[in-house]
């Protein structure tokens, strides 16, 4: 019988499931070292205030407490670096207030860090941070980007003036303007990106540990890239060289983007094992975890769209302001700019575009990338605005966005705002969309619902989103402070089985499978004699990490070429054994083979004899099968599709349903497509939760208003249909392995799609525009305010 | 949690005993109080476990349905007893949390604490219960006195709840998106004290009457009886998931739809 | 400091706890069972869920003296002493059900006590009901709900009626 077929396109079942079904992931916080302390962090509960130096001393007396450290006791630690300078418009950098890993006589946002307390138990630690009596004075403070940006608004940071980060733009002004004035049409909307929190489910731990006999580190964190946090918290927060701190990311459960950042409470355990001598371990509560981990989204926007008398795009003008919470986080700075102004083009040909961002300091959490990051908040302003714009011009919306596609014969396609997309076909995933979600026959559907007494809409958008970050010069060139290349290590052992480490991380993505069907496909081995390891300083050469779809397009491909020097190191051992010429070797399924004979080795009889030197060609090549590869990408990848959503509203509650929910994408070249169905299935679960459930609200001072599960509505099995999930791929052009990365599609196409169908089912209310969340109370406010007297369009 | 003295009873004279020291909490099915006592809202000496006290257990007699205190809400859901005389009060308890929280929680923790979001209090005031104690009868009437507060004295320990049969009865509630607590619930009974219709989860004070819709069913049981009776948005709660006027307005539309489920 | 004794996963343990100790960290950090999980603190996300005498509890909402003289099942404790996977375990991995795993050992918990308690058959609206109190951020739900409905049959020996499908 032929053995299964696991590699490329294979719906193989997950490797890793074995462990994570029966209860024996290992995830930070079960890990447990000998002599383990417990830290506590004492935050704020204020969102802007001043403190004098915190008194320890009657804490450090009850029982179990060991050590409480402030900002004082860290007076040689730097604070938490940023990793891309933007630049304003006029040139000059953006403000870059410090972060500190403890406040230092100022908290700036509720949850800003202010002692640790280690005890022996976590109970206690938390007892002692308690009975600090931190003796704050309230400041003035700022919440939302339209207060913050008002002139005489309270200072988050009094070195930055008016709470700018940057003024920052992209685009040619002149020309847009130019457009907009000779336009047929023009439409404006003003919109919100509401702020959203990522909660994934294993809250965020980390645990330090000293090695007394080698002044060796090592952080265990749930971490999407323990390198950069090794490289961050190493070179500019601790000053400790990488080669005596080890950073281990075992299984993480869940991240977003949320578990990208390097974080205080990384340094502080790092810090503090060095200091007690013993092992310290932090691992949040989940309140901690809304006021801690970085937010997302929190983008106040006003669009503006120029049409030709056949609506055709002219123009597009964006001002956006940012909220970039009380510090810049890690990345934070690049998503409301090279993440989310470049992709304002969408998969559209409007010739001129030009977006300016005020990044703005609030006393609110840090803000940064979460799933899609930029992306996400270029999407739903152009879908939402070509949306209206349709409705404004009285254009069918489907005929309008076909009428502006990119053609599929434009590739590669310049935008004007700097991207250079390399391929894509958004009629195919637009007319395979609407034919699985039947829009040709919603009418019936929205009459059906309207005799049960319900209100049905239906709404598209058309996508595009940048993955596989990225090219390390252009970014480079851009301000990132870090290259963005991926590294894989391919061992391929004495008798056959292989290793491969790779610097992506997975914490949900499936790598240990994906990435071990790429590997047996590619060398011929079995699927079951291939692992992959990831997730550890001390064993992966280097990496960048997981987030922004890029393991496969960026990690995949440097596997790829990690295994081309394994297959032509392999190609000159079996030349030698077989006695031939080693361009007349081929290696296919597995097998060194002669051509055009019978003349074979398999890549185990290889492996062997390279770690067995017998018969071997000493003299030109060194012994062993493992080869290291460094892949820099030379573009981006640009996976897109078209998203349709149906939902039904009960007029009566104003709550919104999804009935039906239809995603048609477009990845590149799909290696596992149950795990690429679940990646989208999740993504769509965001959107939907962005769209109409999720809400990190803040009152006008900073104070979190959904702090638990109890006020923040996490999407649960009732609140979401099934979906329809589909692909219809173009490769990409310029990676070896032709994939684009799946991970955010979901979450970034969806958004919109709910919104449009929203105001589609209250077209008889003369709505225009609904912010997100559209929740039930705020659907039965528009629909209790009465129908608009507007004719229904069709 | 701070830590306290964990004390598990087998005698309601013993659970007294231990509960007339004031710093002493009482626990039943824990759904309320260890969350509490986990955000350390609460500093008990130490806490009392009901369990051992053989207050469970479900009988109908008479006209009546007594349901033990420790009594838990999965089991009042599946009682085939309590489906048959108070359908409402089955699917009410069916309906409360999740299905984990209904394996613990128990209708004598409910009523004891009152918490305004919950289902219970709703129908022992519609169907106007008794509320027995280790020392007396409260009826349901006197029984709620506004959000967390209730009739019950310092170490006085519910028993069971007795519930007179009604002739109709429904409940229906609008579950909170977030918390999935009743954001509102109405219970309409039309029962030996009369047609009533409560209301919990919506009111700054807990559960309450709606004297209103029980004056209009109370002339005509049907839906189109409550058209043009107002639902006053003073006294309503308001936060980030609606304004006191749309709870005000839920309480209309959960209510016919409690009557629809009445029958 | 008091003590209590349970059985978990058949094995009979007396361990030493504090008043205060939750179910969840009895398991956690004094018998080791890291496969329960804490992803929250106000009883909402079903990650801790564990059974306790047979039934869906969250075991960070029960002190584990409450637990004296229960039988506790993990999900360590759901696979067979040869290492055969429970149904529910083994539709989750064939539905691809799970993504990061944290949910995962919680939300099987509270699956099969679901299917255990609706032998009469399960809707899939009754499925996402059923998971009202279980949080994943991973799957969009999808897939558990298939996992879930898989599993029926093959727990109860029978198919699913079909008007559950």
């Amino acid at each position: 019988m032929a053995p299964p077929f696991e590699g490329i396109g294979a719906a193989v079942r997950r490797k890793e499931d074995q462990r994570f079904i029966s209860g024996r992931g290992t995830y930070t916080d079960d890990i447990n070292r000998p002599g383990q302390l417990y830290a506590f962090i004492r935050r704020s509960d204020r969102p802007h205030a001043k403190f004098p130096a915190v008194d320890t001393g009657a804490a450090m007396e009850l029982p179990g407490v060991v050590a409480i450290y402030t900002a004082a006791d860290l007076a040689n630690i730097g604070g938490l670096p940023c990793g891309w300078q933007i630049h304003n418009k006029d040139g000059s950098p953006m403000a870059e207030p410090k972060h500190p890993v403890l406040a230092e006589g100022v908290v700036r946002h509720v949850g800003d860090p202010i002692a640790v307390v280690i005890a022996e138990t976590r109970q206690q630690a938390k007892d002692a941070a308690e009975k600090l009596d931190i003796a704050f004075t309230d400041l003035p403070s700022v919440a939302t980007v339209s207060d913050a940006v008002k002139p005489g608004a309270p200072l988050v940071h009094d070195s930055v003036p008016g709470n700018v980060c940057y003024d920052w733009h992209i685009g040619d002004k002149a020309a847009v303007d130019a457009a907009f004035a000779g336009a047929a049409h023009r439409v404006r909307l003003d919109l919100t990106n509401n702020r959203l929190i990522p909660n994934a489910m294993e809250p965020r731990a980390a645990i330090g540990d000293y090695d007394r006999a080698t002044g060796d580190y090592t952080l265990y964190t749930t971490s999407q890239n323990p390198h950069v946090i090794r490289l961050l918290m190493g070179a500019f927060v601790l000053s400790l060289p990488e080669h005596k701190l080890r950073v281990v990311a075992p299984d993480v459960g869940g991240g977003f983007g949320s578990k990208i950042y390097h974080y205080a409470e990384e340094a502080i355990v790092t810090w503090a094992a060095g200091k007690l001598a013993r092992p310290v371990k932090w691992t949040a509560e989940r309140n901690e975890s809304f006021m801690s981990d970085a937010h997302g989204r929190d983008h106040v926007s006003t669009a503006e769209l120029a049409l030709d008398k056949d609506g055709k795009f002219l123009a597009l003008r964006v001002h956006t302001l940012a909220n970039m919470g009380a510090y810049l986080s890690t990345f934070s700075t690049a998503v409301p700019t090279y993440l989310y102004a470049t992709l304002l083009a969408g998969v559209y040909t409007t010739p001129v575009i030009y977006a300016e961002v005020k990044a703005m300091f609030t006393n609110t959490v840090p803000v940064d990338a979460y799933r899609g990051a930029g992306r996400p908040e270029a999407t739903f302003l152009l879908e939402r605005l070509v949306e209206v714009a349709a409705r404004d011009t009285g254009m069918d919306r489907v005929e309008l966005r076909r009428r502006n596609l990119i053609p599929r014969n434009a590739f590669p396609y310049q935008t004007p705002v700097a991207l250079q997309y390399d391929s894509g076909d958004y009629q195919a995933t637009l007319d395979t969309a609407l034919k699985h979600a039947d829009w040709a026959g919603f009418e019936a559907r929205r009459q059906a619902a309207a005799a049960k007494g319900k209100l049905r809409g239906i709404g598209l958008s058309t996508y595009l989103e940048a993955c596989g970050i990225a090219p390390s010069a252009v970014v480079g060139s851009l301000g990132a402070r870090a290259a963005l290349y991926e590294v894989a290590n391919v061992r391929v052992h004495p008798t056959g089985s292989v290793s491969v480490f790779t610097g992506t991380h997975s914490h949900g993505q499936g790598h240990e499978t994906t990435f071990a069907q790429l590997v047996s496909d590619q060398l011929g081995v079995p699927l079951a004699s291939v692992d992959v390891v990831h997730g550890d300083t001390a064993k992966i050469p280097f990496g960048m990490g997981t987030y922004g779809s890029r393991s496969l397009a960026v990690g995949g491909s440097a596997m790829v070429k990690a295994m081309d020097k394994i297959i032509a190191k392999g190609k000159k051992i079996a030349a030698h054994l077989m006695e031939a010429d080693v361009h007349d070797i081929e290696f296919k399924d597995g097998k060194f083979t002669v051509a055009g004979t019978d003349k074979s080795k398999t890549i185990g009889e290889i492996a062997l004899t390279a770690y067995v030197p017998h018969n071997y060609p000493i003299e030109e090549l060194e012994p062993g099968l493992e080869e290291t590869a460094f892949y820099d990408p030379k573009n981006f990848t640009f996976p897109g599709g078209c998203h349709v959503c149906e939902v039904e509203i009960d007029r009566d509650t104003g709550v919104v349903r999804v009935v039906n929910f239809t995603a048609v994408d477009d990845v590149g070249r799909v290696i596992n497509p149950m795990i690429v169905e679940g990646q989208v299935q999740g993504g769509v679960a965001q959107g939907i939760g962005q769209a109409l459930l999720e809400n990190a609200a803040y009152d006008a001072d900073g104070n979190l208003l959904s702090g638990s599960f109890m006020d923040y509505t996490m999407p649960r099995a009732d609140d979401l249909p099934n979906f329809h999930v589909a692909t219809e791929n173009t490769m990409c052009t310029h990676n070896p392995l032709g994939v684009k990365g799946c991970g955010e599609v979901g979450a970034i196409g969806s958004p919109p799609a709910v919104i449009n169908a929203v105001v589609d089912a209250l077209r008889d209310y003369g709505v225009r525009q609904i912010d997100m969340p559209a929740t039930a109370a705020k659907i039965w406010a528009i629909i209790n305010a009465g129908p608009h007297h507007r004719k229904p369009a069709e | 949690m701070y830590d306290f003295a964990y004390q598990k009873p087998a005698s309601v004279a013993d659970a007294v005993k231990l509960l007339a020291d004031p710093e002493a909490k009482p626990l039943a099915g824990g759904m309320t109080l260890i969350p509490v006592l986990k955000q350390r809202l609460n500093k008990p000496n130490s806490v009392v476990d009901l369990a051992k006290l053989g207050l469970t257990g479900i009988t109908v007699s008479g006209g009546t349905v007594t349901i033990g205190a420790m009594t838990t809400h999965a089991a009042v859901a599946a009682s085939a007893e309590v489906k048959r005389a108070i359908p409402a009060l089955a699917a009410l308890a069916g309906v409360i949390g999740d299905p984990a929280v209904r394996y613990r929680g128990t209708i004598g923790g409910s009523l004891a604490n009152n918490d305004p979001t919950a289902d219970y209090p709703a129908a022992a005031l519609a169907l106007g219960a008794t509320i027995k104690t280790n020392k007396r009868s409260i009826d349901a009437d006197s029984y709620f006195q506004g959000m967390f507060a209730t009739a019950l004295e310092p170490g006085e320990i519910i028993t069971a709840v007795e519930f007179p049969i009604p002739q109709k009865a429904g409940y229906e509630k609008f579950r909170n998106p977030a918390s999935r607590y009743a954001m509102v619930g109405v219970f309409v009974a039309n029962g030996p004290k009369g047609v009533r219709v409560t209301v919990t989860g919506a009111g700054q004070n807990g559960v309450f009457r709606h004297a209103g819709f029980e004056q209009a069913l109370a002339k005509s049981w049907s839906a189109a009886s409550l058209d043009g009776v107002k639902t006053p948005a003073d006294g309503m709660n308001s936060d980030i998931h609606g304004s006191a006027e749309y709870r005000a307005h839920l309480v209309g539309v959960i209510a016919r739809r409690a009557l629809a489920a009445a029958g | 400091m008091p003590q209590v004794s349970v059985t978990v996963n058949g094995k009979p343990q007396t361990v030493q706890v504090e008043g205060r100790t939750l179910l969840v960290e009895l398991l956690r950090e004094k018998l080791g069972l890291t496969g329960t999980h804490v992803g929250c603190d106000t009883s909402q996300c079903g990650a801790c869920v564990v059974h306790v005498d047979g039934r869906a509890v969250k075991s960070c909402t029960m002190l584990a003296l409450q637990a004296d003289g229960a039988k506790v099942t993990t999900i360590e404790g759901l696979a067979a002493a040869d290492g055969t996977l429970h149904p529910m375990q083994e539709m989750f991995r064939e539905h691809h059900a799970l993504q990061c795993g944290f949910c995962t050992p919680g939300m099987v918990m509270a699956a099969i006590d679901l299917v255990n308690t609706h032998p009469e058959g399960l809707t899939e609206e009754q499925i996402r009901h059923g998971l009202e109190g279980n949080l994943c951020r991973c799957t969009g739900y999808h897939n558990i709900v298939k996992a879930i409905a898989a599993a029926w049959p093959l727990m109860h020996g029978k198919s699913l009626p079909a008007a559950a499908e």
